[in-house]
């Protein structure tokens, strides 16, 4: 009977304990409320019926009361807005060291990309006890990244990265659902992430065929496109020396410091002009429309390898990656 | 007063004049009221068909009655039926219409000629709606989200985006007209600390209607530019931002929800008084908590948007303001439970459905809650959960209050009774079936279906199997009202003025009312809800 009626799905990462203990707590004020207001109408449409109560008692209001039941439902309010927002604060920010994954979206699939080469459709390999973060785009409308087992979503939008992270905790076989509409096949763009032992994964990751690392690939488009002729590795170049630069505040022409994020790179690849770093002329033409978007997170991770000189780290929780010796 | 005493032959707005050209021309916002109750009774059918055939789709986890497209144009315009067509309209363009000038005392509302176009606009915006579905139907979720809507969808967007554009206009007129009625035709002695707290709601109600409908208007020809011309503003391959169009649209679509539910909150407070024979309890607190809504509704539309890529700091302040937007409606609900205290209670079919309003629209006010709190609502956001608090609140609440309305009023509209054991059981069908169609949903939810799945995996069938079961009790409870309302107009009982012994200035004119309403201005010396001092001889008829 329950296999057929389950009332929560399986949690299986970090969270979901968090978002159900909330889930909880709402829900037990919630059926005291419920219960209550139930209770006490029901008590005076019995108590106070016509038939036995004939003269009503005229009664204007209470200001004690008016305040009571302003004051404590935002009392209570105020409790579930720290825990939720506590939650929310998690989940909007991935920790250092997690592994990436890139993720496209399009009508109706779900394409990944591992750092390591390994691509995937529909399906997502993770190990468990790793901090798996997902940057992600949309080739065509919008759509969304939904695990319910790991209790989290995030929308996937054409025209910028999004990101999403979990733990796994647990080994299993979960559902994927795209859950913002999407268009004919919406409900069919479904598919299953797969958490695995350390172990295992390992073991997955080594029976695929090796495309070479995500980073290499886009290290092979920076020099097809030809950004390395002015992205050169000195100072000598017309282009920013993109060496360490992730993550790092840049300083533009107008005065202003962004940190450069996925996003950031994004833009300078395909609208250029929106942003020019100090010191350099507004000479770059804009890729549009001659990257994927697969190709813009290969040479985002691989923009992103320039800025680790160091591939181990002390205290990262990356495994030995190999893809490290390929860039300087 | 004089007038109640008239017999039945005198002169009233149903039988001053005949032929369709009197209904066509008509003036009389009773007339015009009635005009709306047809048309939007119409599109609610329309629209409950289709919700029909989308829960007969979901009774088995494959796709398999239906072809997807199908599948998505029968949500799409099931939701832009009932949210633009009939939610929307339901109880200020109907008893809104009808009863604001007889609860303030006025001969009409200020601009009846406006009153009459603003039906002519909402036609011509349904039939351009209705249009656009029959020729091929639209499929992009009422919701419109781009670049799917101006880029991707090959379905009649334009046609169903101009209808609604065009029936935003005849909502502007009617909260124009409610405004102006109720700053400048109260009748003497009508203060604002007397008016009805119907009055009240609808008054809020309008705010938004005037100050927010431009903006959908606006979002929505954006839309028919991007799609039509090319223009980049909300797809990124044309330079566009996906994500402005969800802050423009929400910005009005989330204040219009407060305009379905506002009014609806207004009967609960008539009915719930009059059933309990008391002045409601806190009248200028449940009077303020409806501007109060009106004003925060405003201020939480990127509650919808918590997992649309919105800077963390900006789901925290809109997350705040939602909370804050809750506690108003809470105010009301427990000043409600409060009106009943040592009252005189009578369980009449208006207040059965009253009952059925507080109920469910606690459990949806309440999971509103779950769903302003960040970290559940990245969760739930965009499941079944959400149908099912939105439902909770519009089908259980606002539907459940424009029945209560309807019945209570019926008589006053019509001059007729329904029949009175059928009403009760109609309540009860449409309680039990319910229930039974949405609560299964806020469980499908949390485990994790997405909403828009025409086909969905294996383990969400029993529930759905609940829902759809729920739904056809719910059908029941739906006709049987259509069916009791039309019987009476022939054969119910004829109506006294005050059937129910209510208060109020529309009680004290026959039923139904003369074409002006009132033989003379009426003269208000008591307060709102003066049920201690109401006149007993009024108490005359049974039924």
């Amino acid at each position: 009977m329950w296999k057929n009626l389950p009332l929560f799905p399986e949690r299986a990462s970090a969270l979901a304990w968090q978002v159900d203990g909330l889930y909880f707590l709402l829900i037990a004020v919630s059926a005291f409320f419920t219960l209550l207001i139930f209770a006490v109408i029901f008590y005076f449409a019995v108590k106070y019926r016509h038939s036995v109560h004939p003269h009503p008692v005229q009664i204007d209001g209470s200001l004690p009361l008016e305040l009571a039941w302003t004051l404590i439902p935002l009392g209570i309010c105020m409790i579930f807005f720290a825990w939720g927002s506590l939650i929310y604060f998690q989940e909007a920010r991935p920790p250092r060291g997690a592994m990436e994954v890139y993720v496209v979206g399009k009508q109706w699939m779900w394409k990944f990309e591992h750092e390591t080469g390994q691509r995937e459709i529909n399906q997502l390999h993770v190990p468990i006890g790793r901090d798996v973060k997902l940057v992600m785009s949309s080739q065509d409308v919008i759509h969304d990244f939904f695990v319910p087992a790991f209790r989290v979503k995030a929308d996937v939008l054409p025209g910028r990265f999004t990101e999403l992270w979990f733990h796994p905790t647990k080994a299993g076989t979960y559902h994927l659902f795209c859950s913002q509409y999407c268009g004919t096949d919406h409900s069919a763009m479904i598919g299953q992430v797969i958490v695995m032992e350390p172990v295992a994964f390992q073991a997955w990751l080594n029976a695929g065929e090796n495309m070479g690392t995500l980073a290499a690939n886009g290290q092979q488009l920076f020099q097809q496109l030809g950004c390395a002729t002015c992205h050169r590795s000195d100072t000598q170049g017309r282009g920013p020396n993109l060496a360490g630069l992730f993550g790092k505040p840049v300083m533009l022409d107008d005065g202003r410091t962004v940190i450069a994020d996925e996003n950031y790179v994004r833009e300078s690849i395909l609208n250029p002009g929106a942003k020019i770093v100090s010191g350099f002329k507004p000479i770059m033409p804009s890729f549009q429309g001659q990257v994927s978007e697969e190709s813009l997170g290969a040479l985002v991770a691989y923009i992103k390898s320039l800025a680790q000189p160091q591939p181990n780290e002390p205290g990262s929780n990356r495994p030995p990656a190999p893809e490290r010796s390929s860039v300087q | 007063m004089a007038t109640a005493v008239q017999t039945v032959e005198r002169e009233n707005y149903l039988n001053s004049n005949y032929g369709i050209k009197s209904w066509l021309l008509t003036t009389d916002h009773k007339r015009i009221a009635l005009l709306y109750l047809v048309s939007i009774t119409a599109m609610f059918w329309i629209g409950g068909f289709f919700a029909m055939l989308i829960r007969l789709e979901l009774l088995t986890p494959a796709g398999d009655m239906v072809s997807s497209d199908t599948y998505n144009k029968l949500f799409t315009m099931h939701g832009i039926i009932m949210v633009f067509f009939f939610l929307i309209p339901s109880v200020p363009a109907t008893l809104g219409n009808f009863l604001i000038p007889l609860m303030v005392g006025a001969k009409d509302l200020a601009f009846p000629r406006v009153n009459l176009l603003s039906w002519y606009i909402y036609m011509l915006g349904a039939i351009t709606a209705l249009t656009a579905m029959v020729t091929g139907g639209v499929d992009t979720g009422w919701t419109f989200y781009t670049p799917f809507s101006t880029t991707y969808s090959n379905t009649h967007v334009m046609g169903a985006a101009i209808g609604i554009f065009i029936t935003g206009f005849s909502s502007i007129l009617t909260g124009l007209n409610f405004i102006v009625t109720i700053h400048r035709m109260r009748a003497p002695g009508m203060t604002w600390r007397r008016l009805p707290l119907f009055c009240w709601s609808n008054y809020a109600a309008a705010l938004i209607m005037v100050l927010g409908t431009p903006v959908i208007a606006i979002t929505l020809l954006l839309v028919a530019l991007e799609r039509a011309f090319n223009i980049g503003i909300f797809n990124p391959q044309l330079g566009g931002d996906p994500v402005l169009f969800q802050h423009l649209f929400w910005f009005y679509s989330h204040p219009a929800v407060y305009i379905m539910i506002l009014p609806g909150m207004g009967v609960i407070s008539e009915v719930v008084a009059c059933f309990s024979r008391k002045r409601v309890f806190g009248y200028e607190f449940v009077a303020l908590a409806s501007i109060a809504i009106a004003v925060l509704g405003f201020l939480v539309w990127a509650h919808h948007m918590f997992v649309a890529g919105i800077s963390v700091y900006a789901a925290l302040v809109f997350s705040l303001l939602s909370y804050l937007v809750a506690i108003p409606s809470a105010v009301k609900v427990f000043n409600w439970t409060a009106t009943m205290y040592k009252g005189a209670i009578r369980y009449d079919t208006p207040m059965l459905y009253a009952f059925g309003f507080i109920g469910l629209f606690t459990v949806g006010g309440l999971t509103g809650v779950f769903l302003a709190s960040l970290g559940v609502d990245v969760h739930v956001h965009d499941t079944y959960f959400v149908v099912a608090h939105f439902h909770y609140v519009m089908v259980g609440g606002m539907v459940m209050a424009y029945m209560a309305g309807l019945h209570f009023w019926w008589p006053k509209i019509t001059g007729r009774m329904y029949p009175e054991a059928w009403a009760k059981l109609s309540a009860l069908l449409v309680f039990v079936g319910f229930n039974t169609t949405f609560f299964p949903l806020f469980i499908v939810g949390y485990m994790g279906l997405p909403r828009r799945y025409h086909a969905y995996p294996p383990e969400f069938q029993v529930l759905n199997v609940l829902s759809t079961a729920g739904a056809s009790i719910l059908a029941v409870g739906y006709v049987l009202p259509m069916i009791y309302f039309l019987w009476s107009l022939r054969y119910g009982e004829p109506a006294p003025p005050n059937p129910y012994n209510a208060v109020g200035l529309e009680w004290m004119t026959p039923s139904p009312p003369p074409t002006h309403n009132f033989d003379e201005t009426p003269i208000v010396t008591w307060e709102a809800y003066d049920y201690e001092h109401q006149p007993q001889e009024e108490v005359t008829v049974g039924h």
